[in-house]
């Protein structure tokens, strides 16, 4: 039998088209229009899923973003699962795949809630940091079983097929919720011409509109939704998102949006369809109409399946048309809740009787309960329900409010469906989540938001404001004030008109007192998801936790997926009353974006795969494919890593390279080191203030080294930089510096020297750099080249301008290889067509391409260093043995030299770099490693330094290292040793850094 | 996302494109060699740590690559001016009064 509690007529779902769909394996029917939770309802499930630590049976309690159980897995196939999802939110389709996210074996016969049954009271609230803290290496093992108990759904083990992406926009008014408020806001603002976007989370805009059995213009209230739609539709300038939750409130009125576009289509989205897309909105101003949820009591086996929102009862008999029970039993404390005993009557269905807080309620909408006849029993409530799987019976007895006591034993009234309104709660999160403190009000027994200095305005609701009349006009004037500031001009208009009421104020009530006591009595739920009672609260506070952010770590109140937006403020009253205080004195804990989970799609957006993150390329990048070269990261760029031949691996590869290149000549693209254009009057002066040496006498046609460090005196980065005129010259800096260079330049020059006349430009990317190193590269180039490569006509450490390959070129005679060595420089589009020429004329000296990994190997050899791999920004030039490269004596206090003059920097006994030379050749000193005087002290030793480079596999035949070493400099020949993890020691000679032609006959030749 | 008027582009974008700098007005010492070793540590290494308004030095990195002065508020992030590098600020921490903030809204609104 099919949808047993579906009623025969009503709601907004299309009774014409069935839709399909399985829960826990079982399958049901439902109809376009539906919720899931709703078509769940429809077929009298009750139980949903099973409680976080008590394992107790639970149902679906509200009708949207508040629900705390009816957390659901979902998804048809492996790649389309998603975890968590709200049932309360998810629109039914055809072909629906859902289960529940915990219960062992399946929810209804759970083996924990035995468990759960005995051993609940077993577990007070702290209970893991109090079990499992000890052994600490034990936690691995606990976590594993916790997490399977704790049931809080899985990812998917495939790829999502699905895309999603992000959309910037910028709009005048951003109006969050289509609540009466919100659709009174939209139509002033869009009416005044301003740029509106209206978003609402759920999948049609209305709010409350939708299932309020109240009138507007003595029509239904959905009637005027409709008009006002149509009227928002036709404006140009309004963008309205259904199915768009506001997420996030960031600084300067920043606000994100996540839109699920097809998560009411399918399992997945159809083909070319994005699935979920996050706005990123900045606005002019914002109308925050978020609402209030609907607080409920909190009473003894309030958690029992049937135990449902007053509102929500509404919601699912007016717009899904749905009873979720035959008879009805109301606990309230105030007059709005009367709705859904009204509408269960309408309905045709039966109301038990009504528990008033209140002693002696005459609102418009009590009376109208009594003239209906339905029983309503004043000063009380409903203290315990009873069932297992279901409701079966309510417990309702006269209360004292304000003694918090149970007055008379009560009776017990037979029902299947308790409703329960406690009043409401201000949805104030989007309102606080930069910071601004919410403000508790006595007359609503809410918080609402506190004084802000964001340009919003909030309106409805959020405010307080419930009665639908002032709803609207809260709504229509926030509107018009937001368009105003925004700078158009105001409109008027007619607001629909509504049926005045009578309305009587509520009692504070949050917690039923139990004629029990709170410790002994039924457990009372606070927060369902995380099965947090009011028990456990008031131990939390009796055991010294009285924070509020104390009280909710300690019981893990508000923690769940829901955020507790059920039970965080009856959590902060349960909490003030046992510390005697009161609610605004107690405060609330920070609410923090995102307002509902977001999927991890909609996060990455289009940043997937190999679009994650930009990718540079230099210009022969081709070239280093068609000869198979392994790739290496540097910042964004890919730099060939080595050029493998078949059977080789990177070892062999990087000996072959460096042997290629010490014996005749090897090719390196260093097209990515980094290029900075310097020109103007001031600029060698500019040089002489940012780099450790001096530049006054570096002649047009030279090329110098140069080292630059921060004020601290520590290195942060090195390069060539060549005279091109008086008044020119080119820098180059590591390849992953480039831009942190540049800007430091920048720094300098425009907040300490605007005077000097000077200009950078990057150009990195204009020039492609091949560098020719070894013996042979002189009688390479001179085939296609017209420079004259003479040796005195082109000496070590200048540059030429000429042809190479018969383009411009600019070719510097420098070396990192400590070779022979020219680097070509043409403009980057000529790049490929010269590198050919190099490579056909190169043939006959066996022209070897090398990557970093051998140029690495080959500059360690010489003892260069590389910033950021030899130095970690604690290194000063004397540290790396580079007192050559430092002019003390410049006249201008350039940046560093203070700095490596503190009285630390000139100790003896800093880690200096020196090289290292394993007493067994064949032994590699991973880098990383730390040295040791002495391999036998007891541990925690005294580590001495730690090895920065060190290769194995290189010309030299035996394995080095450089590596930093206290008071290294002196200690030339001496050992020092390195304990491995695997128990051995690495013994190593203290050597100089330079291992290959210390007097540099190779280079300057 | 902090929306920020860069004075040189005369625009406002978003935080994005700027890079943070540190406190703004820090110095650099004449004659750095004058200085006492904590007179040099004061230099480098300490700085501010403001609740309310702060002068803060910007970079708008992947725009005009100028650098610039922000005048924020780090309680409630508000910008309340950006003025160029040589400039002195128009709001201050004494005296953070409506008429000094007026002078923000002449390069438009700093939302």
């Amino acid at each position: 039998m099919s949808q047993t509690y579906r009623l025969s007529s009503g709601g907004r779902v299309d009774r014409s088209k069935v839709l399909n769909f399985t829960f826990n394996g079982k399958s049901y029917q439902g109809y376009a229009g539906d919720s899931l939770a709703a078509a769940l309802l429809a077929n009298g499930v009750d139980i949903v899923g099973r409680s976080f630590k008590y394992s107790r049976p639970r149902g679906i309690i509200a009708s949207g973003t508040e629900e705390p159980n009816a957390i659901l897995q979902l998804g048809a196939t492996e790649a389309t699962q998603i975890p968590n999802v709200r049932a309360t939110q998810q629109p039914l389709y055809s072909g629906l795949v859902a289960t529940s996210t915990n219960g062992w074996p399946n929810v209804n016969t759970d083996v924990m809630g035995i468990l759960g049954k005995v051993g609940g009271s077993m577990m007070p609230p702290g209970f893991y940091y109090k079990t499992f803290m000890y052994p600490k290496s034990f936690w691995m093992t606990y976590e594993k079983y916790i997490r399977k108990a704790a049931g809080l759904g899985r990812s998917p083990l495939q790829n999502d097929p699905d895309s999603y992406d992000y959309m910037n926009q910028h709009c005048d008014v951003l109006i969050v919720g289509s609540g009466p408020a919100g659709l009174a806001a939209a139509l002033a603002a869009g009416r005044s011409g301003a740029r509106v976007i209206l978003a609402d989370e759920q999948e049609e805009f209305g709010g409350s509109l939708l299932d309020t059995r109240e009138t507007l213009d003595g029509k239904p209230a959905a009637d005027w939704v409709a008009s006002v739609i149509a009227e928002l539709q036709a404006m140009p300038e309004v963008t309205l998102l259904p199915r768009a939750t506001v997420n996030g409130y960031h600084d300067h009125n920043f606000l994100t949006i996540h839109e699920r576009l097809t998560d009411h289509l399918g399992d997945h989205a159809p083909l070319g369809q994005v699935r979920h897309r996050v706005h990123r909105v900045r606005a002019k101003r914002v109308v925050l109409a978020t609402g209030a949820h609907e607080r409920p009591l909190v009473y003894g086996n309030n958690d029992v399946p049937g135990n449902m929102l007053a509102g929500a009862i509404s919601v699912y008999v007016r717009r899904y048309g749905v009873a979720p029970g035959r008879k009805l039993v109301l606990s309230t404390n105030n007059d709005h809740a009367y709705r859904a005993a009204l509408d269960w009557h309408d309905a045709g269905l039966q109301v038990v009787a009504i528990a008033d807080a209140r002693h002696n309620p005459r609102g418009s909408l009590v009376e109208e309960a009594r003239a209906k006849g339905i029983r309503i029993l004043t000063s009380s409530a409903i203290i315990e329900s009873r069932g297992t799987k279901h409701v079966t019976g309510a417990r309702v007895a006269a209360i004292d409010t304000v003694a918090h006591k149970v007055t008379s034993p009560g009776e017990w009234l037979e029902c299947d469906l308790i409703g329960t309104s406690g009043g409401y709660s201000p949805i104030v999160h989007l309102a606080s989540h930069l910071g601004g403190r919410p403000v508790w009000r006595d007359d609503i027994l809410g918080f609402v938001p506190g004084d802000a200095p964001q340009k919003r305005v909030c309106v409805g609701g959020i405010n307080g404001v419930y009665a639908l009349g002032d709803a609207l006009a809260d709504g229509f004037e926030g509107g018009v004030r937001a368009a105003t500031e925004a700078g158009f001009q105001p409109t008027t208009g007619s607001l629909p008109k509504t049926v005045a009421r009578k309305e009587e104020a509520s009692v504070a009530l949050f917690q039923v007192p139990h004629d029990k006591g709170t410790a002994r009595a039924p457990k009372q739920f606070v927060d369902q998801q995380n099965d947090v009672t009011a028990a456990a609260i008031e131990l939390a506070t009796r055991e010294g936790f009285e924070s509020v952010e104390h009280v909710k770590r300690y019981t893990a109140l508000g923690f769940g997926t829901d955020q507790g937006k059920l039970g965080n403020i009856n959590g902060l009253a349960i909490a003030a009353r046992s510390m005697g205080i009161t609610i605004p004195q107690m405060g609330t804990t920070m609410f923090r974006p995102n307002y509902t989970p977001v999927t991890f799609g909609a996060v990455a957006g289009r940043h997937c795969g190999h679009i994650f993150e930009p990718v540079r390329f230099t210009a022969l990048h081709s070239w280093h494919l068609k000869n198979n070269a392994e790739f290496e990261d540097v910042g964004q760029w890919k730099r060939p890593w080595y050029f493998p031949k078949p059977g080789e691996d990177l070892h062999t590869a990087v000996e072959r390279e460096c042997k290629a290149v010490r014996a005749s000549v090897g090719l390196l693209d260093a097209s990515t080191l980094g290029k900075i254009d310097i020109q103007g009057p001031d600029a060698r002066e500019f040089l002489n203030r940012v780099y450790t040496n001096a530049w006054t006498k570096l002649d047009v046609g030279k090329a110098r080294y140069g080292l630059m460090c921060k004020e601290d005196g520590m290195v942060f980065d090195d390069g060539v930089t060549a005279c091109v005129a008086d008044n020119h010259f080119i820098m180059t800096t590591t390849t992953g510096g480039a831009a942190r260079v540049l800007q430091w330049l920048e720094l300098y020059h425009q907040t300490e020297w605007p005077e000097l006349k000077v200009y950078f430009t990057s150009v990195t990317d204009h020039w492609a750099t091949m560098t020719l190193s070894g013996p042979n590269s002189r009688k390479l180039l001179a085939e296609v080249t017209d420079i004259d490569l003479d040796k005195d006509a082109f000496p070590f450490m200048t540059w030429k301008e000429g042809n190479v390959g018969g383009v411009p070129a600019r070719v510097f005679r420098i070396s990192f290889t400590g070779e022979l060595s020219y680097e070509v420089n043409v403009q980057a589009n000529y790049a490929m067509g010269v590198l050919e020429k190099i490579v056909e004329a190169g043939k006959k000296y066996n022209l070897t391409p090398y990557g970093t990994e051998t140029m690495h190997v080959l500059r360690a050899e010489k003892g260069f260093i590389i910033v950021g791999q030899d130095t970690d920004g604690s290194m000063n030039p004397d540290d790396l043995n580079m007192s050559w490269c430092v002019g003390r004596n410049k006249p201008f206090s350039w940046i560093g030299l203070r700095g490596m003059n503190r009285e630390d920097c000139l100790r003896e006994d800093r880690k200096q770099l020196v090289g290292l030379k394993p007493v067994d050749p064949k032994k590699w000193l991973p880098e990383g490693a730390q040295l040791v005087n002495d391999p036998n002290q007891p541990i925690p030793m005294d580590m001495v330094g730690h090895v920065t480079s060190s290769y194995a596999f290189n010309s030299l035949g035996y394995s080095f290292a450089m590596g930093v070493v206290k008071g290294g400099l002196k200690r030339m020949g001496e050992r020092v040793y390195s304990p491995q993890a695997d128990g051995s020691v690495i013994e190593a000679e203290i050597v100089s850094s330079v291992f290959f032609d210390p007097k540099g006959e190779q280079q300057n030749v | 996302m902090l929306h920020i008027f860069c004075p040189h582009c005369g625009e406002l974008r978003s935080e994005e494109e700027f890079h943070a700098s540190g406190q703004a007005h820090i110095a650099r010492p004449l004659d750095p060699n004058s200085c006492t070793d904590e007179e040099w540590g004061t230099y480098m290494f300490f700085r501010d740590n403001l609740r309310g308004i702060h002068h803060e030095l910007w970079d708008h990195v992947a725009g005009c690559r100028q650098y610039f002065n922000v005048t924020r508020n780090t309680e409630t992030y508000e910008i309340l001016e950006t003025y160029k590098i040589g400039e002195q600020p128009k709001v201050t921490a004494r005296e953070n009064t409506p008429a000094t903030s007026a002078a923000v809204n002449e390069r438009g609104e700093n939302v």
